[in-house]
């Protein structure tokens, strides 16, 4: 009974350990694509884009947690818009200020974070339903599952496609750097890839339950 | 002011630069509504009249801000013509053809999130295209878009009846096809001379 009411209810924690795991917005949802494949080349750009992605999750999703009593529902998409737009260009200026190299380098995907389908998809699906500090975890969690996600990206793309990780020389120098990861190209191999190593992971117990089944 | 030649800003959006698979933009329905060439092509038409008229409102809209000095208000003002763009088209396309309408369905709404539209109206911004230039520029990425999109289309129904092991099924194996489609428009690098 009690247990039962307990996973009715879950806790704050919860709400920021699903984004992380079961909930994570790349791997598992498949969302926000864009930025990801587009500035994961090296494992700085990644950070910082998943960083700057969680500051705009988190405040939104209090912001429209905040408001959501007040906005009539025919209007919400475009209120949730202009507060995500808001946001977002806040943090453009902030990077602006404080590295103009990193400004430079993620170039208009700073931006492009108010169209990140899945800042509008927690506003919509979460923040618009539930209290102002959940759903500051729930933006907190679903950024840090999206950061870990585009570290996973920017490490392999850049410790096999240029031979650094965070700029810093790994191997020697008869190191030959498989190009090919820093192109366009590797940024679909690489998610690919990890796609794969989770669908396996994920089917692994049904394989191993089915030959014993079949006896 | 930039005196690109129009040519080469339709080439270099359409093939060079692919939207989808050089600049990862509008990956979402790149994915997701790849399943059947003719629903592939309707969206990449739907989206680029979108991208054409919201790139002419985007240059008329930098202009105005920047004649009220106000530069901090671009994202939210574009994104605002955008989404208001969007339900234009929609309204539009509603009294005029009933069939395409229904057709096109819930993708519709869909494109005002659709980040090769906002990146459009940011990139053509950024470069200082002139009125003709952003005419172009936003047909080019159009073309480009669905291209990448009929192209994906047509791989994917082939693919349908090809046995398949289950851990690549669905999304996986839809990024390897782009990896390999990115590789093959990585070959028009060479049309920019």
């Amino acid at each position: 009974m009690n247990e039962a009411a307990e996973r009715d209810a879950p806790s704050p924690t919860d709400e920021f350990v699903k984004g992380l795991w079961r909930e994570n917005p790349v791997f598992v949802t498949v969302l926000g694509m864009c930025p990801t494949l587009a500035v994961s080349n090296t494992a700085r750009n990644a950070l910082a884009m998943g960083l700057a992605t969680t500051f705009v999750l988190a405040l939104s999703g209090a912001a429209i947690s905040a408001v959501r009593r007040f906005v009539p529902p025919q209007v919400r998409i475009a209120t949730y818009i202009v507060i995500i737009a808001s946001f977002v260009t806040a943090v453009e200026y902030a990077i602006q200020a404080l590295s103009l190299d990193l400004h430079k380098a993620l170039g208009a995907f700073i931006a492009l974070i108010v169209v990140n389908c899945q800042i509008l998809g927690r506003a919509e699906a979460f923040a618009s339903k539930n209290g102002v500090v959940v759903s500051m975890l729930d933006g907190l969690g679903t950024g840090a599952g999206f950061t870990l996600a585009l570290a996973c990206l920017g490490t392999v793309r850049e410790i096999l496609g240029s031979g650094t990780l965070f700029g810093v020389e790994l191997f020697g120098a008869g190191f030959q750097p498989w190009v090919l990861l820093v192109l366009p190209s590797g940024g679909f191999f690489t998610l690919a890839a990890w796609l794969i190593l989770f669908n396996y992971f994920k089917t692994r117990p049904a394989r191993r339950a089915e030959p014993e089944a079949a006896r | 002011m930039n005196d690109e030649a129009l040519s080469t800003i339709f080439i270099n959006a359409c093939l060079i630069n692919n939207f989808v698979l050089a600049y990862f933009l509008g990956i979402c329905p790149f994915l997701g509504i790849s399943n059947r060439i003719e629903t592939a092509a309707r969206m990449g038409a739907a989206t680029s009249f979108v991208l054409v008229v919201s790139s002419l409102c985007a240059y008329g809209v930098h202009h105005l801000l920047e004649a009220i000095g106000a530069p901090f208000l671009q994202l939210t003002a574009y994104i605002a013509v955008i989404a208001s763009t969007v339900q234009l088209v929609e309204m539009f396309i509603k009294k005029v053809s009933p069939a395409l309408f229904r057709a096109l369905g819930i993708f519709l709404p869909l494109i005002t999130t659709n980040c090769a539209v906002l990146a459009l109206a940011l990139f053509q911004t950024n470069r200082g295209y002139g009125l003709v230039q952003c005419l172009v520029f936003a047909l080019g990425a159009g073309a480009g878009f669905t291209l990448a999109l009929v192209l994906m289309a047509g791989l994917r129904e082939r693919l349908e009846l090809a046995e398949l092991p289950g851990i690549l099924r669905g999304t996986a194996l839809a990024l390897v096809i782009a990896g390999l489609l990115s590789i093959t428009f990585m070959g028009f690098a060479g049309l920019s001379g």
